[in-house]
C-alpha cells in the first residue's frame, strides 16, 4: 500500500511531462480495472440506489460470487444517472464491454448471473453495453450511449460518476485526478489560476450565474491576511439531489476543486457547508478528505510547495434560508442564520470579517476540468455567454428520472422529450418547474427556451440550482403553488416583515381557495374573494421589499402559475372545481350502485367512517362526513367510486 | 448524563462562538436531544446567556428539546414525493397519531418528522422507519403500519 502511494505521488502526481511512462500507464490501467484478470461487478450505491434496494442486491451478489465464481471483484460505485433503473448492476466480463442491467432486485441476481456466466444473457433486464476502447464489443446488444437518455447528454462533470469506487483515492488519481491541483500549486500563481477560470467564462452554478473567476479576484485583491473558501453543499431545494449524487459518486473531484479554488484566492482553510440528512454522502466526502490528507494533498506545506490548506466539514443545522450567502456565514459564525444587508459582499467582508468566497458544488466540480483541459476547451461547450454544461436532477412525472448533464443551449423541450423520454403513463405535460421553491413554471408553449443564463433571465425564468420537476395533467397547479408557499412560510427566517407576514398571508389565502366550502351563503365566500384580490398585491410587495433572495423570489411560483394557468385558478375560485381532482376540499365522491358489489373494502378503510351499507349490497357515502381523502377511490377494485 | 456532556464540551475551545453549533450538534447526536442541563452548560462554556443558546437552537430545525421516541418516523415531503401523493400519507398519519412534525407521542413510542427529500425521488412517497426505507407508500397502508409498530414495541 505504501509503495503504491509513493508510486502515485512520485511517478504520477509529480511527473513533469503530460504523458506518463508506459510502465506507469500499465499500473494505472490495472487500478482502473481495465486489465483485470477477473470479471468485475459494479453495483450502484448512492442513497437513491439504497432506497431502491441496492444493498440487498449487493449481498445477494456477494453470496453468489463466494459460492460460484470466487475471485470476481465486486465494486460499489456511485450513481450512473438513470434513477428509474436503480438498482443498476454493471458487469464487466474478461476483455469485454461493460453490460448494464436495470432494476436488479435481490431475487433477480441469481438467474441473471447464472445466465451471464453461461453465455445466456437475459435481454429483458438489459439496459445496454458501454463501448470502451480496447474492449471487445457484444454483438447484437444496443449501446448505452445510443439511448436518448445518454445520447442527448454531455457528461463532463458527471463523467466519473458510476465508473469508479468513490472511496478509493488511488483510482481517482489513476483517472487523472489531482494532477490539475498539483500543477496549479507548483507552476501557477494565484492570479494565473484566477485568470484561467475567468477566461473560461465559468459562471456560478447556484442560479445567479455570476462569473466565478471575477468573484475569486475580488477576494484575492483584498489586503486581508487570511481568506476563506466555503463550498455550499446545502442544496436545500426540496426537489433537487444533484449535489448529493455528485458527492456520493465523485467526492474526490470536489475535494480537488475546493483545493484549487482555495489556492486561487490564497485561502488556507476551506469549509464545506453540508446538507443535513445525507449521511452517506457525508461519510464519503469525509473519507475523501482524509485520504487526500494521507496522500499529503492537504495539510501543511503540500508536496513541498509551501502552500497550506485544510478542509473541514460543517453540518448545516437545518434552515432553508442558510443557502443565502450572508445567512450561511451567520450560521457558520454560530449565530441565527439570518441574512444581512449587502454590501459589504462576502468577498470583501465575510466569515469572521474576512474575505470569503462561496461557491456551490457544481461550480467547484468544473474547476479541475478547466485546469486540466484549458479555458478554450470549456468555452467550446455551450453558448457564448454561458459556456459549459449544466446538471439537472429530473424528478416528477417523466418516464425516466435521474441526474443528467446537458450542454448549455439545449432546449428544455429536448430534456423533457428525449432525455426523460416523455411523460409517464402517456399523460399530457402540464409544465416544467425549474428552480425549486422559488422557481417558475415553463409550459409546453415556452418549452423551446434554451438552457442559458441570459436568455432565461430575459424571459423571467430562474435557472435554479438543478431541480427539474416535470408536472403532468394530473397535478393541480394551485395545489403545487400552495405546497411551495407552505415550504417557504415554514422556512422564512422572520427577520423582515414582507417575507414573514407575506408568506403567511399568501398561504392563508391559497388555503381558502382549496378548502371545502362551508356553505356558500355565509361570509366565507366574500372573505375568500377579498383575499384573492390581494394575492397579486402581496406578491408584488414581497418581491420589491424583502431583504434577501428567499423573500424576493418566494412569490415566483405563484406569479408564474397565475400568468400561465390563470383559468385554473379561476376555476378553483369561482366554480369551486379542481380539474385535476387533487384538491381534497373541492372533490366529492359518490358510489355507483350498478358497479358496487358491497365488498366493504372502502367502508373498512374510510378514516372518518363516512361510508355505510350492508354487506353484498351497494354502499353509499355521507357527503357531510366525507373529507375527500380519496382512499376509497384508490382502494375500490370495481371502479365503483365516482369523483366529481 | 452530565458526565457525557462534560466529555464532549472538553473537546472544544472555550469562548469560540463559531464552534457553538457543532458543539450542540455533537451533544444532540450523542443524547438524542438537548436537555436543559446541556443548554445551561454550553452557555457557561461559550460565555453566552442560556436565552441566547436557546434562541439559537430553536431557530434551526435540527435541534430537539424533548427525548425522541423509540421509533423515529420520517416522511418525505420533497417535491417528487409530493407529486406522487405524499400529502395523503401525511394527512393520514396526522389523523392516525395526532402528531405534527417534530413531535414525540405521549407514550414515547413515535417521534415524527417531515423531511424534504431523502433521495428516493423515483420511488416516492418514501417513509423511513428507524433508517429503514419503505417506498411507494399509500395512505391506506398507514393505519396498519402504525398498529404493527405499536404492537412490536409494546410487546418487546
Amino acid at each position: 500500500m505504501e509503495d503504491l502511494k509513493k508510486f502515485l505521488t512520485d511517478k504520477v502526481l509529480l511527473s513533469e511531462s503530460d504523458t506518463l511512462s508506459s510502465e506507469a500507464d500499465k499500473v494505472l490501467s490495472k487500478i482502473r480495472r481495465e486489465k483485470s484478470d477477473n470479471a468485475v461487478i459494479f453495483i450502484s450505491s448512492g442513497t437513491s440506489s439504497i432506497i431502491a434496494g441496492s444493498e440487498k442486491t449487493a449481498s445477494a451478489v456477494q453470496l453468489y460470487v463466494d459460492e460460484k465464481v470466487p475471485g470476481t471483484e465486486i465494486v460499489r460505485v456511485g450513481c450512473t444517472g438513470p434513477l428509474s433503473y436503480e438498482p443498476l448492476l454493471c458487469i464487466q466480463l474478461l476483455g469485454k464491454n461493460k453490460l448494464f442491467f436495470r432494476n436488479i432486485t435481490e431475487e433477480k441476481v441469481e438467474p441473471l448471473l447464472n445466465g451471464l456466466f453461461h453465455n445466456d444473457i437475459n435481454k429483458d433486464d438489459l439496459a445496454g453495453q458501454q463501448g470502451t476502447k480496447g474492449f471487445e464489443m457484444w454483438p447484437g446488444i444496443p449501446f448505452l450511449e445510443d439511448m436518448p437518455f445518454f445520447a442527448r447528454q454531455k457528461r463532463v462533470v458527471l463523467n466519473n460518476c458510476g465508473c469508479y469506487d468513490p472511496e478509493s483515492i488511488e483510482e481517482f488519481i489513476a483517472r487523472g485526478g489531482y494532477r490539475a491541483f498539483v500543477k496549479a500549486i507548483r507552476h501557477y500563481t494565484y492570479e494565473d489560476v484566477c485568470n484561467i477560470i475567468e477566461n473560461s467564462g465559468l459562471r456560478g452554478r447556484s442560479g445567479g450565474g455570476y462569473l466565478t473567476g471575477l468573484k475569486w479576484k475580488q477576494a484575492l485583491n483584498t489586503t486581508s491576511s487570511s481568506r476563506y473558501l466555503v463550498c455550499n453543499a446545502k442544496e436545500s431545494d426540496p426537489g433537487a439531489y444533484t449535489d448529493r449524487t455528485i458527492l456520493e459518486s465523485d467526492p474526490h473531484r470536489l475535494v480537488e476543486g475546493i483545493a484549487i479554488a482555495s489556492y486561487a484566492i490564497g485561502a488556507s482553510s476551506a469549509i464545506v457547508f453540508f446538507r443535513r440528512g445525507s449521511s452517506h454522502a457525508l461519510n464519503r466526502l469525509q473519507k475523501a478528505i482524509d485520504s487526500a490528507r494521507e496522500f499529503g494533498l492537504l495539510g501543511h506545506n503540500i508536496l513541498s510547495s509551501g502552500y497550506n490548506l485544510d478542509i473541514i466539514i460543517r453540518k448545516e443545522p437545518g434552515a432553508f434560508v442558510c443557502g443565502e450567502e450572508t445567512a450561511l456565514i451567520s450560521s457558520l459564525e454560530g449565530k441565527r442564520g439570518m441574512p444581512q444587508l449587502k454590501p459589504p459582499y462576502p468577498t470583501t467582508a465575510g466569515l469572521l470579517g474576512k474575505p470569503t468566497v462561496i461557491n456551490n458544488v457544481e461550480t467547484l466540480m468544473n474547476i479541475p476540468l478547466i485546469m486540466q483541459n484549458g479555458p478554450e476547451w470549456f468555452r467550446n461547450m455551450g453558448t457564448e455567454k454561458s459556456p459549459g454544461t449544466k446538471v439537472f436532477a429530473i424528478a416528477g412525472k417523466g418516464r425516466l428520472s435521474g441526474v443528467v448533464e446537458v450542454e448549455m443551449g439545449t432546449t428544455i423541450k429536448s430534456i423533457v422529450e428525449d432525455i426523460a423520454d416523455g411523460i409517464k403513463d402517456s399523460k399530457e405535460l402540464k409544465a416544467v418547474q425549474l428552480g425549486g421553491a422559488s422557481g417558475s413554471f415553463i409550459t409546453s408553449e415556452t418549452m423551446d427556451i434554451p438552457v442559458d443564463y441570459d436568455v432565461m433571465k430575459e424571459k423571467g425564468i430562474a435557472m435554479g440550482a438543478g431541480g427539474f420537476i416535470i408536472i403532468d395533467e394530473n397535478t393541480c397547479i394551485v395545489d403545487i403553488v400552495r405546497y411551495y408557499m407552505e415550504f417557504i412560510r415554514n422556512e422564512s427566517c422572520g427577520k423582515c416583515i414582507p417575507c414573514r407576514e407575506g408568506t403567511g398571508r399568501m398561504l392563508e389565502i391559497l388555503d381558502s381557495v382549496i378548502r371545502k366550502p362551508v356553505s356558500e351563503d355565509s361570509g366565507t365566500t366574500l372573505e375568500r374573494f377579498k383575499g384573492v384580490m390581494q394575492l397579486e398585491t402581496i406578491a408584488a410587495v414581497m418581491k420589491d421589499t424583502s431583504l434577501c433572495g428567499l423573500g424576493q423570489t418566494a412569490p415566483n411560483p405563484f406569479m408564474s402559475a397565475l400568468e400561465n394557468f390563470r383559468e385554473e385558478f379561476e376555476e378553483h375560485i369561482f366554480d369551486r372545481k379542481c380539474r385535476a381532482n387533487v384538491c381534497r376540499g373541492l372533490r366529492t365522491f359518490s358510489i355507483d350502485v350498478d358497479k358496487c358489489t358491497g365488498c366493504t373494502a372502502c367502508a373498512s378503510k374510510c378514516p372518518v367512517n363516512a361510508i355505510y351499507g350492508t354487506r353484498l349490497q351497494p354502499f353509499f357515502i355521507v357527503e357531510e362526513k366525507c373529507t375527500g381523502c380519496g382512499i376509497c377511490y384508490d382502494i375500490c377494485k370495481f371502479s365503483a367510486i365516482k369523483v366529481k | 448524563m452530565s458526565k457525557e456532556i462534560d466529555l464532549i464540551i472538553k473537546k472544544y475551545k472555550p469562548g469560540r462562538r463559531e464552534e457553538l453549533i457543532p458543539l450542540l450538534q455533537e451533544i444532540q447526536d450523542d443524547n438524542g436531544h438537548l436537555s436543559e442541563e446541556a443548554i445551561v452548560k454550553v452557555g457557561n462554556f461559550v460565555g453566552l446567556s442560556t436565552t441566547k443558546i436557546y434562541g439559537l437552537a430553536t431557530f434551526y430545525d435540527q435541534f430537539k428539546f424533548i427525548p425522541s421516541g423509540k421509533v423515529s418516523i420520517k416522511i418525505c415531503n420533497g417535491t417528487s414525493c409530493f407529486l406522487n401523493g405524499s400529502k395523503g400519507v401525511l394527512d393520514t398519519f396526522r389523523d392516525e397519531t395526532g402528531l405534527s412534525s417534530g413531535q414525540t407521542s405521549r407514550d414515547g413510542i413515535f417521534s415524527y418528522e417531515i423531511v424534504t427529500c431523502m433521495g428516493g425521488c423515483n420511488n416516492g412517497p418514501v417513509i423511513s422507519i428507524n433508517g429503514e426505507y419503505t417506498t411507494h407508500v399509500k395512505p391506506e397502508q398507514i393505519p396498519d403500519l402504525i398498529k404493527k409498530l405499536r404492537f412490536v414495541i409494546e410487546n418487546d
